[in-house]
């Protein structure tokens, strides 16, 4: 507590000093030395073969985690509405971009083949067969309305974006005007999630059921570039993509701004008082939020290689929290840290990597044993260190802060003030 | 003098129970108004009913020289209308400093969109209301870490910075030490030579020192008004308020 309010005090301070240098601000400055280290230095270990190609995508699609923890922050961390959807978004995104590889490579193939027979195919046999070939393992070949425009890429990208972006308005709107809050809106995200994933995993939802969308890994008309530079292209992209949004969120949770979202998370009727539309905030950090997740699913799932309903399950968004939860809400490098860690840990234990441990009458399995595990340290984090990971970063900073601001008897005000009225 | 708040034949009831019924009120600009009463007299539902936390069943509620009906406008609508409250306790943001606390409530543009985008500096402002509230050597601390009458001080100064045309402000004094309670009457006065504030407040001497028109609520409704003397000598206020006190001290 002590610790906190110096650091805040010397923060703002800085903050009202130099109001237009946010971006020359230490930890934005310290954070994008890291990204740019980590991305050159992978970039440099792939050049001479020392890391794999399934490494940098792990760290590409690390980073793509890190823009949607990045966005969970400023949507609950900062503003307080624990949204269990947020995931969800990321998928769509992943869904928006996947359409359009597959299509434009299925069609391709389809070309190649068809252009070798004898007569030259019409554009209804293109159509049929591009349409075999995708829904033909969902037991249809007619394309779906929502295919309407997946040759697109530029339209698919601004799908990626505004789709999301046009869900979370809409939802937004119906529960912030019947101004559900706190559990109850994230009861109903949870629902909303559901109901989305749920409709997915049909077969005739048009989006190819429980199988997803799959191959988009191989872009289209590149299949002589191989992976491992493709890999490359991505991770640069992934970084690029997070550096961004962690300058916008920087600038968006700073100044006033920043202050009303802060105020609107621990006194929402205080801040309407003050004559702050709340709602409007409120929508407006979730759509952005949710468009963000979107342009970090479309940079994410071709590198994972496929996408179904089940990234967008509850399950997923709720993960997504329990990062941020892990890594220090309301501190936006905590919600990358959480991420990251969590992420590349969960790879590390569910793929394999972290040896078993043979208590002699049981072995405990990693693979079994990582959700127990993650479990109990979300309950020990939130219980015991409520800051999470990125409260380390203030035992680092303010090491050699006094104790001078002993706290007195009253909700945390100093002693000294109290003693002379 | 034409009112600023003109409230007329306003009731509410919650569950069956009246906390207030038939309620008219006006006061003009500037005036300082006291509004005392026993407890349950409906005194925060009236704040609550002129802020637009709550609806009332019947009744209106006009306000301003366009005379506005607030049982229709928003509470961000009514604030950004020149209406401030004060809360019973002190509500100031804890987490954040006395600086961003008082620029938050200065009167200035609130869509999200202006706020996002245009950034002036508002802290040669805020400086201003701090200074006027006793803050100005506290500006870069977290409100957190404010004394209790600090807080309420502060909240006063939000309450400064919005530039209200009507303030209302609920038992200011609460909890406050000897000294603190006569610096807060003299922001109370001092606020009032240029707007309406009305004050609800439980402690007489705090009521008496503001030597303002006083009006008794008692079971919904406005018992009596006048100075403090002329109402104290009321045998109706002196039957629902004074009396019971009195029987509650004995």
């Amino acid at each position: 507590m002590t610790a906190t309010a110096t650091n805040m005090r010397v923060g703002a301070n800085k903050a009202a000093a130099k109001p237009r240098a946010l971006i020359m601000r230490t930890d934005v400055l310290v954070f994008l030395a890291f990204l740019a280290l980590v991305t050159v230095g992978a970039t440099v270990l792939a050049q001479a073969g020392l890391v794999s190609v399934s490494f940098v995508k792990l760290l590409g699609k690390t980073l793509c985690l890190c823009l949607a923890a990045l966005a969970m922050d400023l949507v609950w961390g900062y503003t307080g509405i624990l949204s269990l959807g947020h995931f969800a978004f990321f998928g769509i995104g992943g869904y928006a971009i996947g359409m359009w590889l597959m299509w434009d490579r299925t069609e391709l193939i389809v070309m190649d083949t068809l252009l070798r027979a004898e007569l030259p195919p019409t554009a209804l046999e293109i159509e049929e067969a591009i349409g075999t070939q995708i829904f033909g393992v969902v037991g249809s070949s007619d394309i779906p309305w929502l295919w309407t425009f997946a040759g697109s890429l530029p339209l698919q990208l601004a799908f990626a974006v505004l789709v999301p972006g046009l869900i979370a308005l809409v939802f937004g709107w119906l529960a912030f005007r019947s101004r559900v809050a706190g559990v109850y809106l994230s009861i109903l995200t949870q629902a909303g999630t559901l109901a989305l994933s749920l409709w997915l995993f049909q077969n005739d939802s048009g989006l190819r059921g429980n199988n997803g969308l799959s191959g988009l890994q191989n872009l289209p008309g590149l299949d002589d570039v191989p992976q491992s530079v493709v890999s490359l292209w991505f991770l640069w992209a992934s970084a690029f993509a997070l550096g961004l949004g962690y300058i916008l969120a920087v600038w968006t949770v700073s100044g006033r701004f920043g202050s009303v979202l802060r105020g609107i998370r621990d006194d929402e009727a205080r801040v309407r008082f003050l004559g702050y539309e709340v709602e409007h905030y409120k929508l407006a950090i979730f759509t952005g939020t949710a468009m963000a997740c979107g342009i970090g699913g479309a940079l994410y799932y071709p590198q994972a290689g496929i996408v179904n309903p089940t990234e967008i399950a509850p399950i997923a968004s709720i993960y997504l929290a329990v990062w941020v939860a892990i890594g220090g809400r309301g501190r936006l490098y905590g919600a990358v840290i959480g991420a990251a860690v969590v992420s590349l840990l969960s790879s590390w234990f569910t793929g394999g990597g972290a040896p078993d441990i043979d208590l002699g009458f049981y072995v405990i399995k990693w693979t079994d044993w990582w959700l127990v595990l993650l479990g109990s340290s979300f309950v020990l984090v939130t219980l015991f260190a409520p800051k999470g990971l990125g409260g380390f970063v203030d035992l680092w900073t303010n090491r050699r802060s006094t104790r001078r601001d002993d706290l007195g008897p009253d909700q945390g005000s100093l002693r000294a003030e109290e003693e002379t009225p | 003098m034409s009112a600023l708040l003109e409230v007329s034949g306003v009731s509410k009831s919650f569950d069956g129970f009246k906390a207030i019924d038939n309620l008219s009120f006006s006061i003009g600009e500037p005036e300082l108004r006291a509004i005392i009463g026993p407890n349950g007299a409906g005194k925060t539902t009236f704040m609550d009913l002129v802020t637009g936390k709550t609806r009332p069943d019947s009744g209106t509620i006009r306000y301003g020289s366009a005379s506005q009906d607030l049982t229709k406008m928003s509470e961000a609508r009514i604030a950004r209308a020149g209406i401030g409250r004060k809360f019973q306790k002190p509500t100031v943001f804890d987490d954040q400093t006395v600086t961003e606390n008082l620029t938050m409530a200065l009167k200035s543009p609130r869509s999200p969109f202006t706020v996002l985008m245009r950034r002036p500096s508002l802290v040669e402002r805020a400086a201003e209301v701090a200074d006027q509230v006793g803050l100005r050597g506290d500006m870069g601390r977290r409100a957190g870490t404010l004394s209790h009458g600090q807080k309420q001080w502060l909240e006063i100064g939000m309450l400064l910075a919005q530039e209200p045309r009507l303030l209302l402000v609920d038992e200011p004094a609460a909890g406050m030490t000897a000294a603190e309670r006569e610096r807060t009457t003299a922001m109370l006065v001092e606020a009032a030579k240029s707007r309406a504030v009305v004050v609800i407040e439980h402690d007489m001497e705090f009521v008496r020192r503001l030597k303002c028109r006083v009006s008794v609520l008692h079971e919904g409704r406005v018992l009596a008004e006048g100075s403090l003397d002329h109402v104290c000598a009321d045998p109706r206020v002196i039957d629902v308020y004074l009396g019971r006190q009195e029987a509650v001290d004995a």
